[in-house]
């Protein structure tokens, strides 16, 4: 691909960007969110047209209107958000791509599935070729996107950040799958994750803001000097050494009981507590009640028995309303569906829990030019990138939402925050600003509530750490005592003291 | 047993407008547009359909073959309405409920404009005669109810398995499916939505179109502006009612169907009962059962009304 520029609407996604993949080559394309690669690589499979630049294969150049011009060429992707048809099976969704099937009176299924069977024992991908898409997990949903591709016909593999969505296991399951592949097939792999970039690619291209800002051999560079490339700047994730600020007290829960959606106590008797100046990591296996534990407080969900108190106010089967009035601040998990209204401007994002107050409406008519004014600070303070503040939330990238629900929640001078999962799939660049947030509000002396499974977030960020299991804190450990060996055992349900 | 009989054989021609317009819809709806003017392409359906043995046969009797002759028109008609319609939602990506009722008006309005300026008043038609089935239509009971209609009612009949084997055999059924469901996916295999979205909107209009000619030349052998009568909604709701498949929808047809004709004859009966009640009791049935089948829409397009752009996302 050479000098591929692409525009849309207020934004250059793609500024002249050249690179070059040999055979055999795995090519790892590392960016921030937002970078611009996936829009390169929809360009790259005829999805998009480039405004400028031009495609070369095998020193030929080639000019496809469609997908189904990219496959014939031999090339594959397995796009981030997988294009599976839910109510179809693995053989219809593969037939849906797979021409030669197709008959004039009659869609040769038994052909598609000889091949779905041959593909998949080629390349040892276990896949059901009957089974429906629903039935199956994301892991196995993205074997199926691989066979699809590869029952089309790619010698040249495209994978949009393959990890995002798999567990541990399975990410490490793939890397040696596609170690395996990379003898037969040219691989270009999207990726923020470091470590597997390094593990898996001879080349490294970095793009920043649409642009190319390095390529290189992977070997010659450590994950550190790839990281600082992609942001920029070093990317040195901060740690909370500071001293205990001996706060009192700020959340109190006692004895609490609640129930999961399908009924059965999600917490079990918790207790908790959470001082003024203190971040408590709260770690744990995700399903062991984190997320029911964030609704009870932040009144979304009822209480079944016990007390959450909260600066000496009971917050138990209160309505959100009367938790936020008290200076609750809440990133919730799901960003796109409780963080944000996504067809919302970003600039009302920023008020949708303040829209009554005196500052952005006066007799319920809205201040437009303070909402403006609002959302342009809080714009350049947090660094959303975004076209404008009209722009709606949903069409930003993950980072830049969760930047939007950060600046939203934090400059509501909140008296404390939960933060659930807040760096959840995001590059290295977010994460590092958004904890270094976290503890500018931990000095402020503010205290956070931080639920996370990644423990190195964890461990880098908490002044003391509770792990839950099963609806329960199972201990609590300072931050000096906790590694990630004694927090993994507690994870897992096994308590030493007893 | 008599009035069981004839209140079945009653029901089964009376069936099939409601059947072809709601396989129709099926097809729209399956590629993922929600089509609310199947009532407006079926009076124009009705209308053509008339018009054109009308216009040979100068008001009088005609050859039975110029009515096949108006149906082909009606159809060709309908599909081009498809055309039309998908000019507006698939190209234009105009809201589709608003468009629909648009296209409910328009064909409405144009049949009977058109109607009076070519016809004039409510005029009667020969129309199709019904061709018994040789020895089947001779077997008791079931002769009656299934054998001893018109061709257009067999032909009804026969394509629910067609339209079923369009659905899910065929590669072209395949992609209605996958457009109607997850169309970014389809986008990303090579298949052309909006062209897909095209043909599904030719193939329902054109049956919407065959429901109307069918209402005019082979049910009431006559037009008049109030023809359709809501048959054309009452279609959109069987597609909800049979879960987007076309064996359900004939069982949500005929159901319906029964009721209209139960209704009708507990009326001509003569039995003491307010008639206003019996009229509304196939409508009351069609709530009750939609309200108790709808709540597991698994089988749901998911793309159902939604314009695609590829460059969007969403």
């Amino acid at each position: 691909m050479e000098h591929i520029t692409k525009r849309f609407p207020g934004v250059l996604a793609c500024d002249d960007i050249s690179i070059h993949v040999g055979e055999g080559e795995v090519l790892a394309l590392v960016g921030e969110n937002g970078a611009g690669k996936t829009t390169l690589m929809n360009i790259l499979m005829g999805l998009y047209q480039q405004d400028e630049g031009r495609i070369l294969i095998n020193g030929e150049e080639v000019r496809f209107r469609g997908p189904e011009d990219a496959f014939a060429a031999g090339l594959g992707m397995v796009h981030q958000q997988y294009m599976l048809v839910p109510n179809m099976t693995v053989t219809e969704n593969v037939a849906l791509g797979y021409q030669q099937a197709w008959k004039p009176l009659k869609l040769d299924l038994k052909m598609v599935r000889d091949r779905v069977i041959e593909i998949s024992e080629h390349y040892g991908l276990q896949v059901n070729p009957d089974a429906y898409i629903w039935q199956l997990s994301v892991g196995e949903q993205q074997r199926v996107e691989l066979v699809k591709t590869l029952c089309l016909g790619a010698r040249f593999l495209i994978l949009d950040e393959p990890t995002s969505a798999l567990t541990p296991q399975e990410t490490d399951e793939l890397i040696l799958l596609l170690k395996r592949m990379k003898d037969e097939l040219s691989i270009i792999f999207i990726s923020h994750k470091l470590n597997e970039v390094k593990a898996l690619s001879n080349k490294v291209t970095i793009l920043r803001h649409g642009k190319v800002v390095f390529n290189g051999e992977t070997d010659d560079y450590s994950p550190q000097e790839i990281a600082a490339l992609m942001t920029g700047h070093e990317v040195q994730l901060p740690e909370n050494k500071e001293p205990d600020m001996h706060g009192a007290p700020a959340l109190v829960l006692k004895d609490v009981c609640v129930r999961s959606d399908r009924g059965f106590l999600a917490l079990d008797g918790l207790d908790l507590t959470v001082h003024e100046g203190e971040i408590v990591g709260l770690a744990g296996v995700s399903g062991n009640g984190q997320r029911e534990l964030a609704e009870a407080i932040n009144g979304l969900r009822s209480v079944e028995r016990g007390t959450i108190t909260f600066f000496g106010v009971n917050l138990a089967n209160k309505n959100p309303y009367y938790v936020i009035d008290h200076g609750m601040g809440y990133i919730p998990e799901e960003r796109n569906v409780e963080g944000i209204v996504p067809p919302f401007a970003i600039r009302e994002n920023f008020i949708l829990k303040d829209s009554d107050r005196e500052r952005f409406s006066h007799l319920s008519f809205l201040k437009k030019k303070s909402i403006e004014e609002n959302a342009k600070r809080l714009r350049d303070d947090f660094d959303i990138r975004c076209p404008g503040t009209s722009t709606s939330a949903g069409s930003l990238s993950g980072g830049n939402i969760q930047k939007v629900i950060l600046a939203r929640e934090i400059t509501r001078a909140p008296k404390f925050l939960i933060a659930v999962y807040p760096t959840r799939g995001l590059d290295m660049g977010a994460i590092e600003f958004i904890h270094r947030e976290l503890l500018k509000k931990r000095r402020e002396g503010i205290g956070i509530l931080l639920v996370s499974e990644e423990l190195d977030e964890i461990i880098n960020l908490s002044d003391r750490i509770a792990v839950i299991y099963k609806g329960k804190i199972q201990k609590v450990l300072p931050h000096a005592e906790a590694n990630r060996r004694n927090l993994g055992i507690l994870m897992a349900g096994v308590n030493e003291d007893e | 047993m008599d009035f069981v009989v004839n209140l079945l054989a009653m029901c089964v021609p009376f069936s099939v407008a409601l059947l072809l317009a709601s396989i129709g819809e099926m097809f729209n709806q399956r590629a993922g547009v929600f089509n609310l003017g199947c009532e407006g392409v079926m009076a124009m359906g009705a209308f053509i359909g008339m018009l054109v043995p009308f216009m040979i046969g100068k008001g009088g009797e005609v050859a039975n073959y110029w009515n096949y002759l108006g149906i082909l028109a009606a159809v060709m008609v309908g599909a081009l309405l498809g055309l039309f319609f998908g000019l507006i939602v698939v190209t234009f990506r105009a809201p589709q409920g608003i468009a629909g009722i648009g296209l409910q008006m328009f064909g409405v309005g144009t049949a009977g404009t058109l109607f009076r300026h070519f016809v004039g008043g409510t005029q009667s038609v020969v129309g199709i005669p019904n061709s018994p089935v040789p020895l089947l239509s001779k077997i008791p009971v079931v002769g009656d109810i299934f054998f001893n209609h018109n061709l257009l009612v067999y032909f009804a009949f026969l394509f629910v398995p067609v339209a079923w084997y369009i659905l899910f055999k065929t590669s072209w059924g395949l992609k209605v499916r996958a457009v109607g469901t997850y169309p970014r996916a389809a986008d990303s295999m090579g298949i052309n939505v909006n062209k897909t979205r095209y043909q599904a909107l030719m193939l329902g209009g054109a049956l919407a179109a065959l429901s109307g000619a069918y209402l005019s030349l082979a049910q009431a052998k006559m037009f008049s502006q109030s023809l359709i009568a809501g048959r054309g909604f009452i279609a959109v709701a069987l597609v909800y009612f049979g879960h987007w498949h076309p064996v359900q929808i004939m069982g949500g047809a005929l159901l319906f169907s029964l009721a209209q004709t139960f209704q009708a004859a507990i009326q001509g009966l003569g039995i003491n009962f307010p008639y206003e009640f019996a009229v509304m009791l196939p409508y009351v049935l069609v709530i009750v059962v939609l309200s108790f089948t709808s709540r597991n829409q698994t089988t749901s397009p998911s793309a159902l009304g939604k314009p695609f752009n590829r460059e969007i996302r969403t």
